[in-house]
């Protein structure tokens, strides 16, 4: 791809005795925003790592902005942009030292930095609490500011790793509008999250990683529809009677999805309308008083645990 | 937010050794910043070594075999002794850096590689030169006299911040390597005999046959020896300032690459 922010193919990368990425291939376009999905393990870390120059691939080609990220390390870092998992932040320093010693590092020069710093805290809401030590942030207070000290230079590719891992949902909201208001700007997005809902809403392409490779890689909607059709969701008013339920419902049985707690049992469907007036008619046969039915696509949820093969779920439900 | 152009890719200032320049002050700025935050860690840092002093100079050193003054032969001990405990502040410093997570924001940055490794080692000589100056200060106050002239006293003082910057590669090194604070702990403990296993406090000639030797081969006993020849103190022996140039020159050879090569390979 010509104009590729992110070319990776056949990545490989050992660590200590475990395989964290076995031929990982990835393009990302520049300017848009690249959802990496996967379990606890997956290599989602290790890529990051690798593609923001901290860890060196075993093997593979790794470009990063067109330059690659072994022989042209420090062209690399001049154009990116890095949100680990753990506050990449001087604690002991104010939100304003922090910002203001990036941006001397980024050579901006002393004064631009100062200005930088302070044009930073004012765009993410931080300018009142800029002299404070970070360690006195609170945790959407200092993702905020690491995601600042990300873009000192408005960085050509973004890395984003589980950005809102551990956030309060406040927090979550926080980081999520951030992000939205900088994909605006040009710049290319990878990010790397445990959470659909989160690439749902904020990436354009996803993919998915398990075991250290790509296992899936499309629009959210192309995921959504290779999983399969569409789901009915039934919510009863009985949680004792999901079993009886699933038993008489007019669908195939395997896939079908049930949780107690909210009432719900969620099956595939092929025929809409079929299962639709199908499925109320075997209700009101049997009693079973049913508060809502619906029809709907796959969440990412459920596209997600069909690839990594993780059917714990659907099986419990079977 | 309408200024952000300017701020664009590949604006740096300067060719490679200025940027690199900047870059190291930059984070000596740093370690000074964190000095401001945390005053009260800095004064600990400068009273332990005046409260060692004064406890062996009243408490244990009174009966001493050092012909002339005591607190003349224990001043030039002490500053020694507090350039290698230097050590395992460094280590400490560089450990707790190592387990933060804005290294890997360093490390992701077109900085210098190293330039956080000077900015510790600017900022601990600062702290040392401090520390000399104090310790002297309350020496003087104490009895101690140098009778070596100007020229001997920056002669000792010079001698004294070389062999803690060896130190300091030193301690830099134990912490990219062993990069744990748990065995930070092991090292401050472990400073406490290796310190005390040179003439710091007593003569070598007052120690049995074999450990008086080991005392003698010390870098620290060569360095406290050539400081109390400078200073004219007994104890000072003429002939011991090329060791004390030779040892930490040597160590210093050995450590200053290593820690450079190893944080620069770090995780990677």
């Amino acid at each position: 791809m010509a104009d590729a922010a992110i070319t990776v193919e056949g990545a490989h990368k050992k660590y200590g005795g475990t395989q964290a990425l076995s031929g990982l291939d990835l393009l990302v376009a520049r300017g848009t925003v690249h959802g990496v999905l996967g379990p606890n393990g997956a290599g989602k870390t290790t890529l990051v790592r690798i593609l923001s120059t901290l860890l060196r691939p075993d093997g593979g080609r790794v470009e990063v902005a067109g330059h690659d990220v072994l022989t042209e390390a420090r062209e690399v870092r001049l154009r990116i942009g890095l949100l680990g998992q753990h506050a990449a932040l001087d604690e002991e320093l104010s939100g304003r030292q922090n910002l203001d010693m990036f941006g001397r590092l980024h050579h901006l020069g002393a004064r631009h930095a100062r200005v930088r710093a302070d044009e930073l805290l004012a765009r993410f809401d931080l300018a009142d609490t800029g002299r404070k030590a970070v360690r006195h942030y609170s945790g959407g207070m200092r993702r905020r500011l690491d995601l600042a000290a990300s873009l000192i230079t408005d960085p050509e590719v973004l890395f984003l790793d589980e950005p809102t891992t551990g956030l309060d949902p406040r927090g979550r909201t926080e980081v999520w509008a951030a992000v939205r208001s900088l994909v605006g700007g040009g710049t290319t997005v990878l990010l790397t999250t445990q959470y659909l809902e989160e690439a749902d809403q904020l990436a354009d392409r996803v993919c998915v990683v398990d075991r250290g490779r790509v296992v899936a890689d499309g629009t959210p909607d192309e995921l959504k529809a290779a999983t399969g059709g569409d789901r009915i969701d039934v919510v009863l008013r009985h949680a004792g009677q999901l079993g009886a339920a699933v038993a008489l419902l007019p669908v195939p049985a395997e896939g079908v999805r049930v949780d107690p707690d909210r009432r719900l049992l969620s099956a595939p469907v092929t025929d809409r309308m079929a299962a639709l007036s199908g499925v109320v008619r075997a209700l009101e046969a049997a009693g079973i008083e049913a508060e809502d039915v619906a029809l709907r696509r796959p969440t990412l949820d459920e596209v997600f645990l069909h690839l990594t093969g993780d059917d714990e779920r659907t099986r419990e439900a079977a | 937010m309408t200024t952000y152009e300017t701020y664009g890719t590949g604006r740096a200032t300067g060719g490679p050794g200025t940027r690199a320049l900047t870059d190291c002050w930059t984070m000596t700025r740093r370690e000074l910043a964190h000095w401001a935050r945390q005053p009260v860690q800095v004064l600990v840092g400068l009273v332990f070594p005046v409260m060692l002093l004064l406890m062996f100079g009243y408490l244990v050193g009174g009966g001493r075999e050092v012909s002339g003054n005591y607190v003349d032969y224990l001043v030039p001990g002490m500053l020694a002794l507090t350039m290698a405990f230097g050590l395992e502040g460094t280590m400490l410093a560089v450990t707790q850096d190592l387990n933060k997570g804005v290294i890997d924001r360093f490390r992701s940055m077109p900085m210098a590689n190293g330039a956080v490794l000077v900015g510790r080692s600017a900022a601990d000589m600062l702290q040392s030169a401090v520390g000399l100056a104090v310790l002297l200060a309350v020496g003087y106050a104490i009895g101690w006299r140098a009778h070596g002239g100007v020229a001997g006293l920056l002669g000792a003082v010079g001698l004294l911040l070389l062999f803690r910057f060896a130190m300091l590669w030193i301690g830099i090194q134990l912490a990219l390597v062993a990069g744990k604070p748990e065995l930070v702990q092991a090292v401050q403990i472990l400073v406490w005999p290796v310190g005390f296993l040179s003439n710091a406090f007593a003569t070598p000639g007052s120690m049995p046959g074999w450990l008086g030797t080991a005392v003698q081969w010390n870098p620290m006993s060569q360095t406290a020896t050539a400081v109390r020849d400078l200073f004219g103190n007994p104890g000072g022996e003429p002939g011991h300032i090329w060791a004390a140039v030779a040892w930490p020159l040597a160590l210093l050879a050995v450590f200053f690459p290593l820690a450079v090569r190893r944080f620069g390979r770090l995780s990677r």
